[in-house]
């Protein structure tokens, strides 16, 4: 019974999807884009019919204006042995803040609301459902999960950077000297390892917590509860009851990349 | 033939020691950038390409550029070319050679490069460039190779050569196309995301590259034996002339794109590089340099009253060489992170380390490049008697 | 053939040191003491027989970080009724704890140096070690 369900579904969205394939390939393509925007169109493009779409709401009404809490970012870099490096230039981030106006350099200029200028958001790597960084990396040490996790293998990264020139969101560090020698010998977390000299390093929604079904450290050191984390593909979980009732946007969405971590403003 | 690498004039000897030790040092300061990492250059996580990847797109260019002699010989049967050909080659064999070298020394896993090969990635532009100019490097050994050991006996090239010159020719044309597309394919990198990019780089790299050729080929007359004689260095003149006019053109016409449609990223790394953005311009002097360059070379070598004269031809033809090693080796590859993602700025300077095993590669490069013209005039000599 | 003496004196010369040492470690004896890794917690049951972990430990390593990374396959290897995760650091260095007497006897007996401890931790480490 279950099983026919899923298989209906299938087939409807299937239908669907070729239908606006079709369609797009018709040459309806730009006209489609302005009647939909890029949320429809990324819809039928590619989704993954994967039953789990790993994916974080960032709920800004409820950061903005805690300019001093550094909860998620403090709990993130310490839980991976991620180096607090001076030097602007070879600093290595998972998780930080920039101001609205640096995150969505595209909505800068024109009257914005007055509040959204002075705010920080808390920025990331997006685990893009069509991630540039896994189309350009020469030896596949970052791909994309069925589950929708940018991965990164840092045992096989040889440290080419093409990736950090791809991504658009500059959400990937490169270990330009060996971080030990940065790292904090007292505050290490024993149980994750730290990286060598010479790879690419990012956010990867905690994975090892993720396959374990906890959550990612982030998201648990928030005390505002700003940040949700869950499973897009699911109607009824927190991510997608979130980006159905509030209106939430993403980061350059024009370049096609299909960001999955989305901001309620 | 290689022993006849290992006899030659004081001024040879000279020059291979002075390449050799510029290489040491270049070698001397790579293992301190082994040892401690990227951190050595200039580049940082906004600019994370600098010096290292700009002289690689640059010296892609140089090699693809031996087309330019080999197809007017071969396939239009332009006798002029015919003593210049194994000088194109060549200079392409040294060029791929320290291409390979620079992109090894910007590795931050050196080691660990083998995982190209034991992992190929078909989706990566970087992977196909890797098959493109290893290909292109056997290609030119072989049929350097083996036309200047016919020309040692006195035979035709062996009749297995034919088609490898002939496939050749599109493959230097795939090298500089495939380069242009690990640029061009990236999307939120404006400066580069432009669909002329693969016929901007084949317009300067017909151009630099025999530029380059001229020069040498006059090093050549003055200091040897053989004299690669009048009338290819002026053919050599006039496809620079044109190739440079074309560049030139293609330029124009990413200004034209960027300013008219107004669209603000588009013009951002443009406005940073030629009239500096936020206050920031550490480029603007070189770019202007560039066109300036630019500029002079054309009105040398479009003039025929000057292009005839080997003064004022080397003069251009130093002129593009420049122009472009500034336009397309700094500008366009350091341009092309600045402004970053966050629309923020962070400068590029490269740092003395980095200079040197710059330095080291180009080094090394024309160390080889000697020693492989050396041959080729002493069997020519050999030849002759 | 005049330089028969030299060639083949040259030839000898070189077998001889080519093979010195073996001779040597014959002569003296000093070569053949075999590594004995120690090991602490040596009652319980390792997740494979010695004389393969021996062999094939780091291959079995090198699978493990496979499917974990790669493959997102982190369920747990039960032996004996204990679960271990396909972890170094989580699971080996739990047991062997003793990283100096155990990894480090035999990979500098074989001079061997791997690469696994520039980013994995090991139990009572006292400085990192850097590269």
């Amino acid at each position: 019974m279950k099983r026919d369900n899923n298989n209906e579904l299938s087939r409807r969205g299937f239908l669907k999807k070729a239908g606006l394939l079709g369609l797009s390939v018709a040459g309806a393509g730009a006209l489609m884009e302005v009647v939909f925007g890029d949320d429809v169109l990324a819809a039928s493009a590619a989704e993954s019919s994967a039953a789990v779409r790993w994916a974080m709401v960032v709920d800004m009404t409820k950061c903005a204006g805690r300019d001093a809490c550094t909860d998620c970012m403090t709990a993130c870099h310490r839980a991976h042995n991620v180096p607090s490096i001076k030097s602007r230039r070879h600093e290595i981030k998972w998780i930080w803040k920039e101001p609205f106006v640096n995150a969505f350099p595209e909505l800068r200029g024109g009257r914005l609301r007055a509040d959204l200028a002075k705010t920080d958001f808390i920025v990331l790597c997006n685990h893009c459902d069509n991630p540039p960084c896994v189309r350009v990396c020469p030896t596949k040490a970052t791909w994309r999960r069925p589950d929708g996790i940018v991965m990164m293998d840092m045992h096989r990264c040889i440290g080419c950077r093409y990736c950090m020139a791809a991504c658009p969101y500059g959400s990937r560090s490169f270990n330009w000297m060996d971080p030990r020698k940065a790292l904090d010998e007292k505050a290490i977390n024993q149980d994750y390892p730290t990286r060598t000299k010479g790879v690419v390093e990012k956010c990867d929604f905690c994975a090892e917590r993720v396959d374990h079904g906890r959550l990612p450290v982030c998201v648990e050191a928030c005390k505002e509860k700003a940040l949700a984390f869950g499973n897009l593909s699911d109607a009824k979980s927190n991510v997608s009851k979130l980006c159905a009732g509030r209106f939430a946007i993403r980061r350059k969405p024009e370049l096609g990349t299909r960001p999955e971590v989305y901001y309620i403003v | 033939m290689f022993e006849k690498a290992l006899s030659g004039s004081r001024k040879y000897w000279t020059l291979v020691f002075i390449l050799l030790a510029l290489a040491g040092a270049g070698v001397f300061f790579y293992l301190r950038q082994l040892s401690e990492g990227l951190v050595v250059t200039g580049m940082g996580r906004d600019v994370s390409w600098g010096f290292y990847i700009s002289q690689f797109t640059f010296l892609v260019g140089v090699a693809a550029s031996a087309v330019m002699v080999v197809l007017p010989y071969y396939l239009h049967d332009f006798k002029a070319f015919g003593k210049i050909t194994i000088l194109g080659e060549f200079l392409a064999i040294s060029a791929v050679i320290m291409c390979i070298l620079f992109v090894f020394v910007d590795m931050g896993q050196p080691f660990r490069i083998f995982n190209m090969f034991l992992h190929p990635t078909p989706n990566s532009m970087m992977f196909w460039d890797t098959v493109a100019l290893i290909g292109y490097l056997l290609l030119n050994l072989f049929i350097g190779w083996a036309t200047l050991g016919a020309e040692r006996k006195g035979v035709a090239p062996p009749a297995w050569s034919r088609p490898l010159i002939y496939i050749s020719i599109p493959w230097a044309v795939s090298i500089h196309t495939v380069t242009a597309f690990l640029y061009a394919g990236i999307p939120g990198r404006h400066l580069w995301l432009t669909a002329i990019m693969a016929a901007r780089f084949l317009a300067s790299a017909f151009a630099s590259g025999p530029a380059l050729l001229i020069l040498l080929c006059m090093v050549v007359r003055r200091y040897t034996s053989f004299d690669p004689g009048r009338e290819p260095i002026q053919a050599l003149g006039k496809i620079v002339a044109y190739a440079m006019t074309i560049n030139l053109f293609f330029i124009g016409l990413e200004f034209f794109t960027a300013y008219y449609s107004g669209i603000p990223g588009h013009s951002h790394s443009l406005d940073y590089l030629f009239f500096g953005l936020d206050g920031h311009g550490a480029l603007v002097p070189f770019m202007w340099t560039s066109l300036g360059l630019a500029v002079l070379a054309l009105a040398l070598l479009i003039n025929p009253s000057t292009r005839r004269n080997d003064r004022w031809l080397a003069t251009g033809a130093a002129a593009v060489f420049f122009s472009i090693w500034l336009d397309k080796g700094l500008g366009l590859v350091v341009g092309g992170f600045i402004p970053n993602p966050f629309n923020s700025i962070t400068e590029y300077f490269p740092t003395a380390p980095e200079l040197i095993i710059s330095l080291g590669v180009w080094a090394l490069g024309f160390l080889i490049l000697t020693l492989l013209y050396q041959i080729t005039v002493a069997v020519r000599e050999e030849a002759r008697q | 053939m005049h330089d028969r003496i030299k060639i083949f004196g040259g030839l000898a010369l070189f077998i001889a040191l080519a093979t010195f040492p073996v001779w040597y470690a014959r002569a003296t004896g000093r070569a053949n003491v075999a590594p004995e890794p120690k090991l602490v917690n040596a009652g319980k049951e390792c997740v494979n027989t010695r004389a393969y972990m021996r062999e094939y430990h780091m291959t079995m390593l090198n699978e493990w970080r496979d499917e974990v990374i790669r493959d997102g396959k982190r369920v747990p290897i039960t032996v004996a009724g204990v679960k271990y995760q396909k972890s170094l650091t989580g699971s080996c260095m739990k047991c062997h704890a003793n990283k100096a007497d155990f990894c480090d006897t035999c990979h500098n007996y074989l001079g061997v140096s791997p690469s696994c401890w520039d980013c994995h931790n090991y139990p009572g480490e006292r400085k990192h070690e850097t590269r």
